[in-house]
Parts: C-alpha cells; structure tokens; sequence
C-alpha cells in the first residue's frame, strides 16, 4: 500500500537558510500525524511546501503517489487536500456561513450564464451548499454564529470556522496549522474531541502543534523537526522516550 | 409586508426601479432629462467597475480607457461603415471582452500599487491611440456619432415617439431607455454577486490565501471579474457616445478613470446601490458648483481624500450603518 501523503528528502532555502533540509517521511490514510518541533524548526514551513504555497528547492511531495511539489494550491484542493491556517485566514468582507459555503466552491460547478440569470439550477445548488454549510458549522461547534458577519466572531469561533471551511471541500486530508494556539483549556478540549470526530470520518489529519498534552492524546505518529531536519519520528511513545527530543526539548 | 421587502435580495433594484421610473413625474426640462440620461449610463459603468473594485479588491485607474473603446468602435462602425447600432454594440463589447483578458492576464499579477500603475498605463494608452489615429477617431478634435437604432428604428434625443399611446419626447424616451438598461446592468450584477462566483470574487478581496487553498483559482475569477466590468464600460460607452452624438478622446482620458473611480469609492466600495448614488453626486456636483470649474479635478481629489478618512466604507454603507445604530438604540430606550 502507498501511504497517502509521501515527502522525499524535500529541501526549501530562504536567501542561503535552510527552512527545511532533507525531510522524509509518509503519511498513511486515516491516520492523526503531527508534526512538532521548537520555534522555527520548520514545521509551518513544510506545510507550507506540502499545500503548495512555496515550490520546494529540492526533493518531492506526493499525494496517492502523483507528484504535487509544483502544484498551486488550488489545484491541490481539487484532488482532496485541504488546510486551516496558523495566521488564520478568514474573507472579513463575507458573514460566516458564506465563508464555509466558499469551501463548496470546487462540488458547486457554476457556469457565467446560469448566474448572471439565475436559472434555477443555480439557487438549487446555492440552497444545498447553505444547508450543508450549517451542517459544517454546527459539526465544529459555531453553529450559533451561522447569520453573523465574520468580522464580529470572537477568536475560537473563526478557528472553527476556517475548519468547517476546510472540510466543505470534502478533503481526504486536511493539514490544521496550530489550531489550538490562543485557545483556553476548555477549548482546546473541545477542539481535541473536534479532530477526534474528523478522523473517525476517515479524514486524514495533518497537525502542527505546541500543546503536547493534545498533540500525545490524538496522534498515530509524529514527527519531530529541529532547525529544519528530522529528529525523530514515530509513535507517541517512541517519541517520549527519544533522548534526543528530551535534549531538544529541555535544551539538555 | 414591508419587512419581507427589506429582507429581499433586491430591494435595492425595486428601488431602484421606483426612483427611475417616478422621475420623469418631477422633472420635464430637456436638460435634465439629458442629465439623468448621461448620470444613468455612466453609473452603468460604475457598477460594472465596482464588481472589479468593490467585490473583487483590485483597483483599475484606466477603465475609461474600456468606457472609450467602446464608444469609439461604434461610433466608427456605425459612422464610417454603416453598422447598425446594436451589431456594432455587441462586437465592440466582445471585442473589448479580449482586449481586457489580454491585457488582464498579465497584470492582474499585480498588486496595489503595481496593479494601479498598470491599469493606469493601460488606460493612457488606449486615449493616446484615440488622440492619434485621426483618420479615424478624428483626433483631439473628436466625431460625430449616429443616432442610435434598434432594426432600422431610430432612438435620438431629438426625435419624438409614442409608446402604450402615450406621445413622449426623444428625451424622456431615451432617459427611459437608459433607465433600463441601467436596472438589467444592476440585476445581471446582483446575481453575479449573489452566487458562487461572486463569492469566490469576495474571497480574492478577502483573503486570496484561503480561496485558493479551498480550490479557487485566483489568477483566472480576477481575470473574469477584469473582463466582465470592462464589458460593462464598453457597452455603456457605446450607448453613451450614440447619445450624445459627438465624442472626444476625453471619455477614455484620466480624469474620467478617476472621476468613475471616485464614484465607487464615495459611494460605497462593494455596495451596488451605494456606487450609483455616488456617480448621481458627482455628475451633480459640477452642475451645482458651475462656477468653480477649473477647481473640478481638485474638488474630485478632496472629496476621495475625505471620504478614504472619514467614511472609508462609503456614503451608502456608512448611512446604513449610522441607522442601524440608531434604531438599536431607540430599542434599547425603549425597553
């Protein structure tokens, strides 16, 4: 079996800085795989490789094993790769549900004349994307927010936000960039049982994460990345006890 | 009744509509209806250059350069080769459509100020060219444009009609005209705006980043967006230059870039309506103050200034807003 998400020996260098140097490792379908790692390790840097957003200098990204380094993001979209953002990334001009209906952009196959008319397959399709948006919203837990404008939603709720947005695109996988960041305890809670339940729906999970708590809780593997290079991957456990992440980690 | 009016999807158009079509019962001079005529067709183009503006983020200073082309075609079709009006209408917007995609392709690259500087030079092209080929734009000196026609039948200012058996003047018939084809410019673009494209137009205002990692391809919807809102230049200009029976290279000029680009601006980034009453102030403002006219462009540059400061969402929206607030307030007095 190919795992779903394969990276090889992948390098990205900022003006003679290697961000990202030699990383390999893959990502089996329906796995929680977390990609941890001190400040500046590289690890956004990489999803940022993976998604498309940076073309790597060197070495490959495979998506169910067709090369995707030099893909533009929305070409990755298309074939079922989808992400949230550290810096999140919400359209403050639109209320909220329209920015989960944007996720349905790619199912919602419009053409310039059924919409400068509105033919009635347009307000159809407009009608099944707003009831599966609602859907979405209350799934991670901000339907209370679904008429309000995006601008005036507090903080948890948008992170949640760009997650229902993430999954209106019906990914195979989706890559979370700290989603527990500036969150409290009972969210993050909340936020783990979250990506418990979009795992169980056979959701391949991508995760960059500061909270070990969460990060040990939920992950089938992780990866560790210190100044750009792998330091050790594996199960949880494996993790714990690696001498060389304590030595990261502690400054040992 | 009144309240499932306010929650309707075009409630601005129904208004819209109620406004054009009550009008003519205030007014009967000539020269007014000519005044609404002229600020109907120019806040067409508005409205077309605020799906671009407004909704989509990206700026264009050269749109009249679009306004131009397509005044200039049929006013050459028609005039040198004897095109009807509405054939010549149609292929210079299609024509137009091109020429934006061409040129939009690799400057919608661009951004900010880049992307200003761009349409900017786009726009002083096409007047340069319209200024030069005299054989047959006329030059600086500008041409004479036909009556405009519709199967052998002629629409002029001038002439004199009877519609449902009513007797009305060439005036009024063409405010009429106008008026229409304004409400069908704000109906196409209301569903464009309302729909999944218009939403993916937002989202490239909004945040590029997070439509294109949802599937939205960035690069081709600002193209579209370029394309569609010159069209609606172009076909206003056309409509415009059949109108007013004689054209200079001043319609595709600069100072009716920025004059089209204030109008958006003052009125209401993103607000169909909002941008209309815009282009009515500004078409209104030089009749008021016909005294100051050689202050015009700087009146032009102050109220944009004043308005990015103090109302940066427009007059429309900003009214809106100041309402709603206190109709907020009045509920909460009274409770």
């Amino acid at each position: 079996m190919t795992a779903l998400v394969e990276v090889n020996n992948l390098f990205k260098v900022f003006g003679g800085v290697n961000a990202v140097e030699g990383v390999s490792f893959a990502v089996d379908a329906g796995q929680v795989y977390s990609v941890i790692g001190p400040n500046g390790a590289g690890k956004t840097t990489l999803f940022n490789l993976i998604t498309g957003l940076y073309t790597p200098t060197g070495g490959d990204v495979k998506l169910n094993g067709e090369s995707i380094a030099k893909l533009e993001p929305s070409r990755l979209a298309e074939r079922g790769m989808c992400r949230t953002f550290q810096q999140m990334q919400i359209c403050m001009n639109m209320t909220a549900i329209e920015n989960v209906m944007l996720g349905r952009h790619l199912t919602l196959k419009s053409n310039l004349l059924t919409t400068l008319f509105r033919l009635p397959a347009l307000t159809r399709g407009e009608q099944a994307a707003h009831a599966k948006s609602a859907e979405l919203m209350a799934f991670v837990g901000c339907g209370e927010y679904i008429n309000a404008e995006a601008s005036a939603m507090p903080y948890g709720a948008l992170k949640r936000l760009e997650i229902a947005r993430a999954l209106a695109a019906e990914p195979k996988i989706i890559l979370l960039d700290e989603p527990a960041a500036g969150l409290n305890a009972v969210e993050t809670t909340a936020l783990e049982a979250l990506i418990r339940k979009i795992a169980e729906q056979g959701i391949t999970v991508m995760l960059v994460e500061h909270d070990m708590k969460l990060v040990m809780n939920i992950s089938d593997r992780l990866l560790v990345l210190n100044y750009g290079r792998v330091l050790a991957e594996g199960s949880p456990e494996q993790i714990r006890a690696n001498p060389d992440v304590i030595a990261a980690y502690l400054g040992g | 009744m009144i309240a499932k009016l306010f929650e309707f999807r075009l409630k601005g158009l129904v208004f819209l509509a109620l406004v054009v079509f009550a009008l003519p019962l205030f007014i009967s001079n000539p020269f007014h209806y000519s005044l609404a005529t002229q600020i109907a067709l120019i806040a067409g183009a508005v409205v077309g250059l605020n799906l671009l503006v407004g909704f989509a983020g990206q700026i264009s200073l050269g749109h009249a350069g679009f306004f131009g082309l397509g005044a200039y075609f049929s006013a050459i079709m028609t005039g040198h080769y004897d095109w009807s009006a509405v054939p010549a209408l149609i292929v210079g917007a299609i024509g137009v459509g091109i020429i934006a995609w061409v040129v939009g392709r690799p400057i919608l690259r661009l951004k900010g100020h880049y992307l200003s500087m761009a349409t900017l030079a786009v726009g002083f092209i096409i007047a340069i060219i319209l200024n030069n080929e005299r054989e047959m734009t006329g030059g600086p000196d500008g041409m004479p444009v036909p009556a405009f026609d519709v199967f052998g039948w002629e629409l002029s200012p001038f002439g004199q009609y009877s519609l449902f058996g009513l007797d009305i003047s060439g005036d009024l018939a063409w405010y009429l005209f106008a008026g229409v084809v304004l409400l069908v410019a704000v109906w196409l673009a209301q569903n464009l705006i309302d729909s999944p494209i218009g939403r993916a137009l937002r989202s490239v205002h909004g945040s590029e980043v997070a439509a294109s990692v949802v599937g939205v391809n960035t690069t081709k919807y600002k193209s579209l967006v370029f394309v569609i809102s010159a069209v609606y230049a172009s076909v206003m200009g056309a409509l415009y230059a059949h109108f007013q029976g004689f054209i200079t290279p001043a319609v595709a000029g600069f100072e009716f870039s920025i004059l089209l680009i204030t109008m958006v601006v003052l009125g209401g980034m993103g607000s169909t309506i909002g941008v209309i009453i815009g282009a009515v102030v500004l078409e209104l403002l030089p009749q008021v103050l016909a005294d100051f006219q050689e202050f015009e462009m700087m009146l032009f540059g102050l109220i944009l200034m004043l308005t990015m400061i103090f109302m940066p969402k427009g007059l429309l929206p900003t009214a809106a807003n100041v309402l709603a607030k206190r109709r907020a307030k009045s509920a909460g007095a009274d409770a």
